[in-house]
């Protein structure tokens, strides 16, 4: 059903003879090392399953039907079902938070037992409202379609909550890729946050002091953005090669030495805006922005939604074909069996934190030269942080991080509407994230409180893991 | 034993190389620092104000006087090879004090630093880094890595001030501050323990998870009715008569309240028990070689747990810090990356609990020097100076000064068998 990496194909590389490895820095020695190969393996649970495997088990050779298949992977602990269900369940306790956080409603739950009819369905109505409130905010809006075929609104008004959704969406996937990268490699790169803000100082410093033609200026940004960024990355991963310092204590110093620099540029001569008396810097320059997908100034959805896809196609092909994506794996897999097959662990490391830093750069251009109208020292928002949280529920896969970061989108996008129409604070949004993380990153809990079944696709994974 | 005898150490060890950077900074602070210093005095006072006993430095004497010191203890550095600590010490100090004697000389505003009153800001602004990086020390020595600290501040932070508010009594206020600290510990425990779930990974979510939660009732409860719910009241000051008459260290140390008087006692109790009682003995077993602990009979999971819930209960209780002593009443995300400072003072403190008071108190330093210079009109950037104690760290992982080894099964979950 699902895929694990499939690294097991080069012959030659598991072979590790320890005495021939040179003396490289390890990174499977830090206590920050990552395990690339994400859900974690729940040792006990795959104990008692082997023996009850079999009764799950195709006979050997034999094709499953679909139906088959579908029957007993439905209600099972595969990847699919547990983030669904994960997501369910974050949303029921952000309910939970809204009731407590509602004065009214919060009330209503002293006469529970005098009229729990009422309590139940003040309840129900206050929770349902809020959260079609956030549908309608992120994906699309009844209304406005019914209200559009009579002619009594424009069709950008209903594409309006999708257009949101896809600005939410492509800086989170551009962070969510850059941490998705490393951790392919046994890195955990924490300084998406930081490597965005140098992006977005490299983009917004071409994009505000350059007058060139759209053609010229814009693909100049871009550039410049991932560049910047990337030498950010760089710098962690060469510290990290060098001297094998853990890449997680780094990148969070080098995410609040970039925030700090920011606020320092910002209020540079030639930066600063002459005109305005707070911090802030001039404004991007017209032919430096990325344009809208529609020209249309409601909706707001630009052209980082498709660079953000296609870079996503890119770095997938990378990683499965491309060898410096295979090394990549390789030193995440077992860094000593890589030195020994030949690849230089060290280079690996930094140049995938380069790659990493220029792909949370592109994130932070792509704020600075789409959405924000100038720099600032907020402008990027969390979006460092959260591309971590996208990458873990997009199990650092490129099409899953593209897929986590259009629902975070959404999130944000409805959470927007929720604050505006029900009143529900749109900070609702980043603890439902944090839940849904933290509830795919542990699938065993999720199978607990579900009872889900043990998923034989799974299973006959994890039995190849074991052999 | 005997090869490694026999190899020949090389010259460029780590203390000759930062032997190397001090003569840098030596020449550095004596002849740019000594050539721009105005002829002015730089005074230093040593109460809490700008009046008072005091003695001067010339400024171009003392800029180059200074500039020589850590010069010459740089060049001991490179030359014996030893002393790292205290070379180290005495040519770092020096150079600020260079750096000071530059500075103070030609504001515009202010000739005088007060000592009392930067002692006092230093303490104050570590107060919450020794509480958090005491809370890392505590989870990592048993091998369970704490990026949390952050979010274990802000919800102290936050179940301070309501619970204060809701009580109207603020120390159950600061009671409430350290289980709710402990409730986000304990999600951690959970996670990383009996989930198996990556460490770092579970740390970075519940800080996104803590600053959202406290943020989401901030705004849904305590913004509509700060009275009702957001006015917890400040902590009294308990200055102690004589003590605090003694001149710089006085006004720090004795004219304290329950978070400095607190954070010192803390740091005493948990440098004991980590180091003379069973308890820490076991902790540290279980840190550094959990199988071993276990086949002594020591139980490595529960002993995780308690010391994770410890962990919280103290990082929780500094957090009360934010939101009843810095200021009274919580707001959203007002650690603003504190957590990640205690953090950096943990493996700047090797591990060690007072390692980590000593890192917060240089981290503490550099905040209080960036506000004076600040308030005499300095020319360098307050954001470069907030930077040192970032970059410090990073000099610090990498090995460039000292070598700091985290305990050898941080971050490694046990599963029996």
């Amino acid at each position: 059903m699902t895929s694990h990496e499939p690294l097991e194909a080069e012959p030659g590389t598991t072979a590790a003879s320890p005495d021939k490895s040179p003396a490289l820095p390890a990174p499977d020695v830090d206590q920050y090392h990552v395990n690339p190969s994400l859900p974690p393996v729940d040792l006990e649970k795959h104990h008692d399953q082997a023996e009850r495997q079999p009764k799950h088990r195709a006979p050997e050779g034999g094709k499953r039907s679909f139906a088959r298949t579908f029957r007993e992977e439905l209600w099972a602990d595969n990847n699919f079902t547990v983030t669904l269900l994960a997501i369910f369940l974050a949303l029921v306790c952000g309910a939970v938070l809204m009731v407590i956080g509602n004065a009214e409603v919060r009330d209503q739950w002293q006469y529970l037992l005098y009229q729990p009819g009422k309590t139940l369905g003040d309840t129900w109505a206050f929770v349902s409202t809020a959260y079609t409130d956030m549908f309608k905010g992120a994906v699309v809006n009844p209304d406005t379609v019914n209200r559009w075929y009579w002619d009594m609104t424009t069709w950008q008004q209903v594409f309006y909550p999708i257009s949101e959704t896809l600005t939410n969406a492509a800086p989170l996937i551009f962070t969510g890729l850059a941490v998705a990268v490393p951790f392919r490699a046994g890195l955990f790169n924490i300084g998406g946050q930081g490597q965005a803000i140098m992006g977005a100082i490299g983009g917004g410093t071409v994009g505000l002091a350059l007058s060139l033609p759209a053609v010229v200026q814009l693909p100049l940004g871009v550039l410049a953005g991932a560049l910047i960024g990337g030498l950010w990355g760089y710098l962690v991963g060469i510290l990290k090669a060098r001297t094998g310092a853990h890449e997680v204590i780094l990148t969070i110093m080098l995410n609040n030495i970039a925030f700090l620099f920011l606020g320092w540029y910002i209020l540079q001569a030639g930066i600063k805006d002459p005109v305005r008396s707070d911090a802030i810097s001039k404004p991007i320059q017209e032919s430096g922005r990325l344009p809208h997908l529609i020209p249309d100034p409601l909706l707001r959805a630009n052209f980082a939604i498709l660079l953000a896809v296609a870079v996503a196609a890119g770095v997938a092909w990378l990683l499965k074909r491309g060898r410096f994506g295979f090394e990549l794996r390789a030193v995440g897999h077992n860094p000593h069996a890589a030195a020994t097959a030949g690849i230089k662990v060290g280079t690996t490391v930094a140049l995938t934190m380069a790659l990493a830093g220029a792909l949370a750069g592109l994130g932070g251009t792509s704020v600075a030269l789409g959405t924000a109208p100038a720099l600032t020292v907020d402008m990027l928002g969390q979006i460092g942080f959260n591309g971590i949280l996208v990458a873990l529920l997009g199990r650092v896969r490129p099409w899953g991080v593209v897929g986590a970061g259009l629902l975070f989108g959404a999130l944000q996008a409805g959470g927007n509407a929720m604050q505006t129409f029900s009143g529900v604070s749109v900070e609702l949004v980043g603890v439902i994230q944090a839940l849904i993380v933290l509830f795919v990153a542990a699938p065993a809990l999720v199978k607990a409180i579900y009872r889900l079944r043990r998923s034989p696709a799974a299973a006959a994974q994890a039995g190849l893991a074991k052999g | 034993m005997d090869v490694e005898l026999a190899v020949p150490e090389a010259y460029w060890t780590r203390t000759r190389k930062t032997g190397a950077v001090m003569i840098f900074l030596g020449l550095l602070a004596t002849i740019v620092f000594g050539a721009l210093a105005g002829s002015g005095n730089a005074r230093f006072t040593l109460g809490e104000n700008v009046s008072g006993a005091g003695f001067d430095i010339p400024g171009t004497a003392g800029a180059i006087i200074f500039g020589l010191l850590a010069l010459a203890a740089g060049v001991a550095l490179l030359v014996t090879g030893r002393h790292f600590g205290l070379l180290t010490g005495v040519a770092l100090m020096a150079f600020i004090i260079s750096a000071l004697c530059w500075q103070m000389s030609v504001s515009p505003v202010s000739h005088t630093m007060p000592l009392g009153f930067i002692a006092a800001a230093t303490f104050t602004a570590a107060i919450p880094l020794i509480f958090g990086s005491l809370g890392g020390v505590l989870c990592e020595r048993s091998g369970v890595v704490n990026v949390a600290i952050e979010g274990q501040l802000l919800t102290g932070a936050f179940f301070g001030a309501l619970f204060g508010t809701l009580t109207g009594n603020f120390w159950l206020g600061l009671l409430a501050a350290a289980i709710g600290g402990a409730l986000l510990s304990a999600i951690l425990a959970v996670f990383a323990i009996k989930y198996l779930v990556d460490q770092v990974v579970v740390g970075i979510v519940l800080n996104v998870f803590a600053g959202g939660l406290t943020a989401f009732f901030y705004e849904q409860v305590m913004r509509p009715d700060t009275d009702g719910y957001n006015f917890p009241g400040r902590v009294p000051s308990w200055p102690i008569p004589g003590l605090v008459d003694i001149p710089i260290l006085g006004p720090a140390l004795f004219n304290g309240n329950i978070f400095s008087y607190g954070s010192l006692l803390a740091v005493a109790v948990v440098t004991i028990a980590l180091f003379r009682t069973r308890w820490g003995l076991r902790t540290r077993a279980v840190g550094e070689h959990p199988a071993a602990a276990d086949t002594v009979g020591i139980r490595v999971l529960g002993l995780r747990y308690t010391n994770v819930l410890i962990a919280g209960l103290v990082a929780g209780f500094g957090g009360a810090y934010f939101s009843m002593l810095s200021t009274t009443g919580f707001s959203k995300y007002m650690v603003s990356g504190a957590g990640f400072i205690a953090l950096a003072a943990m493996i700047f403190g090797r591990w060690h609990p007072v390692g980590a008071f000593f890192a917060s108190l240089f981290f503490g330093f550099f905040g209080a020097l960036t506000g004076f210079l600040n308030s005499i009109g300095s020319p360098i950037p307050s954001q470069f100076l907030s930077m040192l104690p970032y970059v410090a760290t990073i000099f610090a992982v990498a090995g460039l000064v000292g070598r700091v080894r985290a305990p050898a099964a941080d971050g490694k979950p046990y599963v029996k068998g």
